[in-house]
C-alpha cells in the first residue's frame, strides 16, 4: 500500500532494462525498502539492473519475462508480476520504447511504432485492470517532449510518443474516481544509453533528475510532469512556431 | 445496496475504491459479511480515522452509520445500550439533558461507537478514567470465524481486548453497553495556566493532573529558543449546579452545540503556512491570560472545540495533512522535548500540538495509550522531506519504548509495529481464532503486514 505520504510498497518496471525506469523505481524503493519487479525481453540480462535496485535500497528484486510486442500476453505477466511481490502493486511504470533508427524513418519505423504505442496501449490497459482491481495504485508513463510537438528529425519516434502520451493522460480521466492515478512523465533529451553518441540537446538531464521530478510529482498528485520543468513553458512557444520555422529546428 | 466509492481517512491523504454497503439493520451484519470477496471487509463510521484504518482497496467497507440506535438506557446503573454506528455526539444529545456523560470523549464527537471502541480512544480523561474500551460493558461482535458473540472484560478477556483497540479486524461490531458516569451540569470549570517552556508545562501537569478529572497542553510548536515548548495548560472538571450562575441553573444540562461554520470546499494547498500557523499559535498563547480559575465553558467548547467548523480537515488543501501521534513513557521526556525541539527548528508548519500525560494501560494488546507523555500534531502532508523527518521521530520514539496511534497513522515504517507493540503475536493469536481466513482486511492492515 502507499502510505499517506507516498512511500511506496512495490514496483512493477515493465521495460526493465530502461535507464529511465531504474533511476524511478531507485527513487522510489528506498523509502521503505520496496520490492521491485523488472519486466523484460530477457529477464535473464536484468542481474546488473537488480543488483544496483538493492544497492538502492529495495527490499526485494524479481524479474519476469515481458515482451512489449506480444499485447495477448500482458494481463497475464501482469498477473505474474503481481504474484512476484506477493501483495499489492503500488506502482507501474511504463518504461520500455525504442528509438529506432534515430527516430526517423527507417527500416524499423513500424516495429518503433507497434512497440511505444500498440505496446504501450495493451500494457496500459493490462496495468489499468490489475489497478482498478486492488482499488488503488499508480500508473507512471514514460512519454517524451518528443511527442509534444513532433519534429522532423525523429518524427517517427515523436509520434509514437505522441500517441501514447494521449493514451495515458485519457487513461487518467477515464480512471479518475477509481483509485488509480496516472502520471505522465515528459522528459526532454536524457543522457542515456539511448542517447548515446547522440549530440545532448539544451537543457539535457539525467535519468537521476527525471527520476527525483517523477516521484515528486506522483507524491503530489500531479497528471504530468516535465523534466525540467522549464521545457514546459518552452513547448508552449514551440507548439506555436510556424511550421516552415519549425522544420528548421536541428537536431 | 452496494456502491464503488474513493474513501479517504481525515487526513484525505491516500484514497482508495472500495465497494461501499451500508447496513440498515443489525440483522444484516451476517449478509454483509458472507457476500464480501477475497479483498475482505471493513467496518467505517464517520471516518475520522487519520489515515488508512477504515478504508479497504478493492474489497468492501461495511458503512455502519445507518445502524445508529439508542437501544437501551438504565438510569439506574448509568449504562446505556447502542448500535455501533451511532455517534458520540447522538448519544450526548440524547443523555446530557439526562445527567449522563461518557466517562471517555476524543477531541471530536463525531466518531461512531463501534470506531470509538476499535480505536480504543481516549480523551483528556485518560489520566484517571483510562480508555473508552474500559467503559464497555459488554459488546456484541459478528466475527468471521464464530459468527456473533457477545464480548464482555470478565467472561471473554482475550476477545474483549483484542477488539477494543483492534482496529476493526476482529469482526464487525454490532452493539455495546457502555458505563456512564453522571454529571450535574453540561458545563466544565477549567483553570488554565499560561507556561513559559516544555519544563514549566510538563511539572504542572505531574503536580496538578491528579487534582483534575481533565488535563491537557496546547503546545505552540513554532516557538523556539527559550520558549521552547511553551503551552497553555488546561485542568478541568465537571461543574456542580452550585458553581453555574442563577441565569444558568435553571436548565444545567441543556447541551445543544451548535457546528454551523463550514470550512470552504477548497482551500489552497499551501495556506497552512509556517507564517500562517506561526501567526494563529502566536495570537491564540497572546490572548490567553497568564492564569483563569474556575472558568466555566459548555462541555462541547472544551471537548471538541474543532468540532465548529464542519470539515475542518479541508483547510489542508488536496493534498491533505497527517497527524503524528505518540507516546513514551515516563523518564522519556526528553525524547517529547527534541521532538518538539526539531519541529521548532525545522519551521514546520504545525498547528498547537496537544500534549497530554496518560494514566494506566488496559489489557488490550493494540491500544495505544501507557503510562507516560503522548504528543499530537497536525502536519500538511506537503511539507518537504517530511516523510524521514517523521520516520527519524518513530526512531526516537521506539528506542523510548514508546509507540505511535494506529488510528492516527498513515505513514509508520512497517518493520517497527511490532516493536512498538509487543503484544501484537498475542493479538494475532486470538484474531486468528476469530477471523482465521482474514476476512477482516483494511488499507492499515495491508500497508502494516503485521496486522494481516
Amino acid at each position: 500500500m502507499r502510505d499517506g505520504l507516498g512511500a511506496v510498497g512495490s514496483v512493477v518496471v515493465l521495460g526493465g532494462s530502461s535507464e529511465l525506469g531504474l533511476a524511478i523505481a531507485a527513487e522510489l524503493c528506498r523509502d521503505r525498502h520496496a520490492t521491485v519487479v523488472l519486466a523484460g525481453r530477457r529477464p535473464d540480462a536484468l542481474g546488473a539492473a537488480s543488483a544496483r535496485l538493492v544497492g538502492a535500497g529495495a527490499g526485494r528484486v524479481e524479474t519476469v519475462a515481458f515482451d512489449a510486442l506480444d499485447t495477448a500476453s500482458h494481463d497475464r505477466v501482469l498477473a505474474e508480476a503481481a504474484a512476484a511481490v506477493g501483495g499489492d502493486v503500488d506502482v507501474v511504470v511504463v518504461a520500455f520504447g525504442l528509438l529506432g533508427a534515430s527516430g526517423g524513418p527507417g527500416e524499423d519505423a513500424t516495429l518503433v511504432a507497434a512497440t511505444n504505442y500498440v505496446g504501450a496501449v495493451s500494457a496500459g490497459l493490462a496495468a489499468a485492470r490489475l489497478l482498478r482491481r486492488q482499488g488503488h495504485g499508480a500508473i507512471v508513463a514514460l512519454s517524451s517532449v518528443a511527442g509534444e510537438r513532433v519534429r522532423k528529425a525523429n518524427f517517427v519516434y515523436g509520434s509514437s510518443k505522441a500517441g501514447m502520451d494521449g493514451f495515458f493522460q485519457g487513461l487518467g480521466d477515464w480512471l479518475a474516481g477509481t483509485g488509480v492515478e496516472v502520471l505522465v512523465v515528459r522528459p526532454g533529451f536524457v543522457r542515456t544509453k539511448m542517447t548515446a553518441g547522440m549530440k545532448p540537446a539544451p537543457l539535457a538531464t539525467t535519468a537521476e533528475r527525471v527520476a527525483a521530478e517523477t516521484v515528486r510529482a506522483l507524491r503530489a498528485g500531479r497528471g504530468v510532469v516535465w523534466v525540467p520543468p522549464v521545457l514546459r513553458l518552452l513547448f508552449i512557444i514551440f507548439r506555436h512556431l510556424p511550421r516552415p520555422l519549425w522544420r528548421r529546428v536541428p537536431g | 445496496m452496494s456502491t464503488a466509492e474513493l474513501l479517504a481517512g481525515w487526513g484525505r491523504t491516500a484514497p482508495s475504491a472500495a465497494t461501499v454497503v451500508a447496513p440498515e439493520r443489525p440483522g444484516e451484519l451476517e449478509a454483509v459479511m458472507a457476500a464480501a470477496g477475497e479483498r475482505g471487509l471493513i467496518g467505517r463510521g464517520l471516518g475520522r480515522s487519520y489515515g488508512d484504518a477504515a478504508q479497504n482497496a478493492g474489497g468492501s467497507v461495511a458503512l455502519m452509520t445507518g445502524l445508529d440506535g439508542i437501544v437501551d438506557v438504565d438510569l439506574g446503573s448509568a449504562t446505556v445500550t447502542v448500535e455501533a454506528g451511532a455517534s458520540l455526539d447522538r448519544l450526548m444529545r440524547v443523555l446530557v439533558p439526562l445527567g449522563l456523560w461518557p466517562a471517555v470523549t476524543p477531541g471530536t464527537r463525531y466518531v461512531t461507537i463501534g470506531g470509538a471502541i476499535a480505536s480504543d480512544v481516549h480523551g483528556k480523561g485518560h489520566h484517571l478514567d483510562g480508555t473508552f474500551g474500559s467503559h464497555v460493558r459488554s459488546m456484541e461482535v459478528v466475527t468471521p470465524g464464530k459468527g456473533p458473540m457477545t464480548l464482555t472484560p470478565h467472561a471473554t478477556p482475550e476477545e474483549f481486548w483484542a477488539t477494543a483497540g483492534g482496529m476493526g479486524l476482529t469482526g464487525l461490531i454490532r452493539r455495546a453497553t457502555i458505563e456512564m458516569i453522571r454529571i450535574d451540569t453540561a458545563m466544565i470549570s477549567v483553570d488554565s495556566v499560561r507556561t513559559a517552556d516544555l519544563e514549566a508545562t510538563m511539572a504542572l501537569m505531574v503536580e496538578r493532573d491528579r487534582h483534575h478529572r481533565y488535563s491537557v497542553a496546547w503546545v505552540d510548536c513554532l516557538a523556539r529558543g527559550a520558549s521552547l515548548g511553551r503551552s497553555i495548560a488546561e485542568f478541568g472538571d465537571h461543574a456542580a449546579r452550585d458553581d453555574l450562575p442563577p441565569r444558568l441553573r435553571t436548565r444545567p444540562l441543556e447541551f445543544r452545540p451548535s457546528d454551523s461554520l463550514r470550512a470552504p470546499p477548497w482551500a489552497p494547498p499551501g495556506l497552512l503556512n509556517r507564517w500562517t500557523v506561526a501567526a494563529f499559535n502566536e495570537l491564540w498563547y497572546r490572548k490567553a491570560p497568564p492564569r483563569t480559575k474556575g472558568h466555566l465553558v459548555g462541555a462541547a467548547t472544551f471537548f471538541h472545540p474543532l468540532d465548529r467548523v464542519a470539515e475542518w480537515n479541508r483547510m489542508y488543501g488536496r493534498r491533505g495533512f497527517v497527524q503524528y501521534q505518540f507516546v513514551v513513557p515516563d523518564g522519556q521526556e526528553d525524547t517529547v522535548r527534541r521532538v518538539v525541539e526539531s519541529l521548532a527548528r525545522r519551521r514546520c508548519a504545525s498547528f498547537l500540538a496537544v500534549l497530554k500525560r496518560f494514566g494506566e494501560a488496559n489489557p488490550a494488546p493494540l491500544s495505544f495509550p501507557r503510562p507516560g507523555w503522548t504528543l499530537a500534531l497536525d502536519l500538511p502532508a506537503g511539507i518537504e522531506g517530511l516523510g524521514s523527518l517523521l520516520d527519524g521521530f518513530d526512531e526516537k520514539v521506539a528506542e523510548a519504548g514508546g509507540r505511535v496511534y494506529l488510528a492516527k497513522d498513515s505513514r509508520l515504517r512497517p518493520e517497527l509495529l511490532e516493536v512498538m507493540y509487543p503484544g501484537l503475536g498475542r493479538w494475532r493469536e486470538v484474531r486468528d481464532r476469530l477471523d482465521p481466513e482474514r476476512l477482516m482486511q483494511s488499507d492499515l492492515s495491508r500497508r502494516l503486514g503485521g496486522l494481516a
